[in-house]
């Protein structure tokens, strides 16, 4: 067995074999199914984990304050804490509310976010499916969680929980559209929706500086619009503490709250990575046509490292956003999307085209 | 074109607004000496509270143990919870005369609100705010105070 730090499809490909050698071929797609998703399972909860840490400390040191700093060195801790917290706070059960919704709703929205890690290249060769429509597939599975949140906040019979849920309704429909014609405007510019083959098309410069100044708008208003899609501040109206308690998830205790909480970092995280593998391409280093010694040194740091430092580049932008920027009105939200960001987009999106059909890009 | 040329530039003065804001947080980020975060039980040998800060009502004694207190009772009808109590003396000064002195000054620390009217409205800038804050304890009793010192007189000059 061959193992690289660079390539992963070896690895891959010697898991398989040698689970094809020892069962049947139906048993092996049963255990390789397992394992991804054991792996993707701890997978997320450690970055959730450090993502709430994360975003602790970074609004903090951006309100001139230190953050935890209590439980380990640093107050590394602190979010393990929180979730044993979590683990043993009593599920208080609703009255009048829709058992069987209100208990389903917190897994349809884990589940979404879930399903869309896995299509996301970690590396090369670390991708659990590679659909050859896989940003069509993301954009898909990611507006999946909505319905979760609007079931939350039906079932939980609160006015709150339902104000909160109609409002995150109007709001990730409606950003959805800027998403949607965001990640359209740059499969026009790689002419594949399939990521493996995105990330083939940025070996030599990222589709950020490939394409121009589309590009550049098409990722401003991918970020504007992702935020908004998961919910985050400065469009986290759903769940606008100061009128609405807590919106969708205000009934929610315990480790369905922390559901709820834990898909929220890992749907910002999936739009991070998604940003990344978009636009900043992904996994693939950073690479000047004609300067191999500099290739040379920019290959050496491993693929799954540049994605990560990638990821957590444009999630640090998006909590940087999050913490600087008062929420925003619903009419303000709605005038934002439908006046501004959606003609932009589309004039973007022609922009774009004819980039492509002259031959401007490079 | 008047309403185009002013949605044009509603965007850029957004965007140039959204980057100072921006800007200010992203300093505040990058240089953590700016940190305003006490951490207050490590800290509480070099901790300085603020001048304005409100800890308790004092009643100041100069060194030759003399305050300013004539007993006048001010504070105690300003005060709104009741936690100002004036027992008050007479005795005969050098002059012969009979004059009114402060006996004892009790203030119930457990009712104060800190509202600060005893200090605003003494006469003779008898009272005034101290810095200390750590007052938990485990008998409600100790909470009830004598301002004025064992001993303590009037400063002279102070009618």
């Amino acid at each position: 067995m061959e193992f690289s730090l660079y390539d992963f499809s070896s690895f891959t490909a010697w898991i398989d074999s040698s689970l094809r050698a020892s069962m049947s071929p139906g048993w092996a797609v049963a255990v390789e199914m397992i394992l991804i998703g054991i792996a993707i399972l701890i997978f997320y909860a450690l970055v959730g984990l450090f993502l709430v840490y994360a975003e602790r400390k970074v609004c903090a040191l951006m309100q001139n304050r230190l953050g935890p700093n209590r439980v380990g060195p640093g107050g590394v801790f602190q979010t393990i804490a929180d979730l044993v917290k979590l683990l043993f706070v009593e599920l208080v059960p609703i009255k009048n509310a829709d058992r069987v919704l209100f208990n389903v709703a917190p897994f349809i929205v884990i589940i979404a976010s879930f399903m869309a890690i896995g299509a996301i290249p970690f590396a090369k060769g670390l991708q659990a499916i590679d659909l050859n429509i896989g940003v069509f597939y993301l954009m898909a599975i990611s507006s999946m969680g909505v319905i979760g949140v609007l079931l939350a906040g039906w079932a939980s019979n609160n006015k709150y929980s339902l104000i909160g849920a109609m409002r995150s309704g109007a709001q990730i429909v409606s950003y959805e559209l800027s998403v949607g014609l965001a990640l359209v405007t740059m499969v026009v510019l790689a002419g594949t929706m399939q990521l493996s083959e995105i990330i083939e098309g940025q070996r030599w410069g990222w589709f950020i500086f490939k394409g121009h100044i589309p590009a550049v708008i098409a990722f401003v208003i991918y970020i504007i619009a992702g935020t908004a899609e998961t919910n985050r501040g400065p469009f986290d109206l759903a769940e606008a503490e100061s009128e609405l308690t807590a919106g969708y998830h205000t009934e929610y205790s315990g480790i369905k709250f922390a559901f709820f909480f834990l898909a929220e970092y890992m749907n910002m995280f999936i739009v991070a990575a998604i940003a990344a593998t978009v636009f900043f391409g992904g996994w693939m280093p950073f690479h000047v046509y004609g300067w191999d010694g500099f290739n040379a040194v920019m290959d050496f740091i491993p693929p799954f490292v540049w994605f990560i430092a990638k990821t957590f580049g444009i999630v640090f932008l998006m909590m940087w956003l999050k913490w600087t920027f008062p929420r925003l009105r619903i009419d303000q939200l709605l005038t934002l999307e439908w006046k501004y960001l959606l003609p932009i987009n589309i004039f973007n999106l022609l922009l774009m085209a004819f980039l492509v059909l002259t031959g401007l890009h490079w | 074109m008047n309403s185009f040329t002013e949605y044009f530039r509603g965007i850029f003065n957004g965007l140039r607004s959204l980057f100072q804001g921006l800007g200010v947080t992203g300093k505040y980020f990058f240089k953590p000496g700016t940190t305003v975060t006490q951490q207050y039980p490590n800290n509480r040998k070099d901790l300085k509270m603020f001048d304005m800060f409100k800890g308790e009502v004092i009643m100041p004694h100069n060194e030759k143990n003399e305050h300013k207190c004539t007993g006048c009772g001010i504070c105690e009808i300003n005060c709104p919870n009741g936690s100002i109590e004036i027992i008050s003396a007479t005795i005969v000064n050098e002059d012969g005369k009979k004059q009114r002195i402060i006996d004892k000054h009790i203030y119930h620390l457990g009712m104060c609100t800190f509202c600060g009217l005893c200090v605003k409205t003494c006469p003779s800038q008898a009272l005034a705010f101290g810095q200390e804050f750590e007052h938990a304890v485990f008998d409600r009793t100790k909470l009830t105070k004598v301002l004025n010192q064992p001993g303590s007189k009037i400063m002279k000059g102070v009618e």
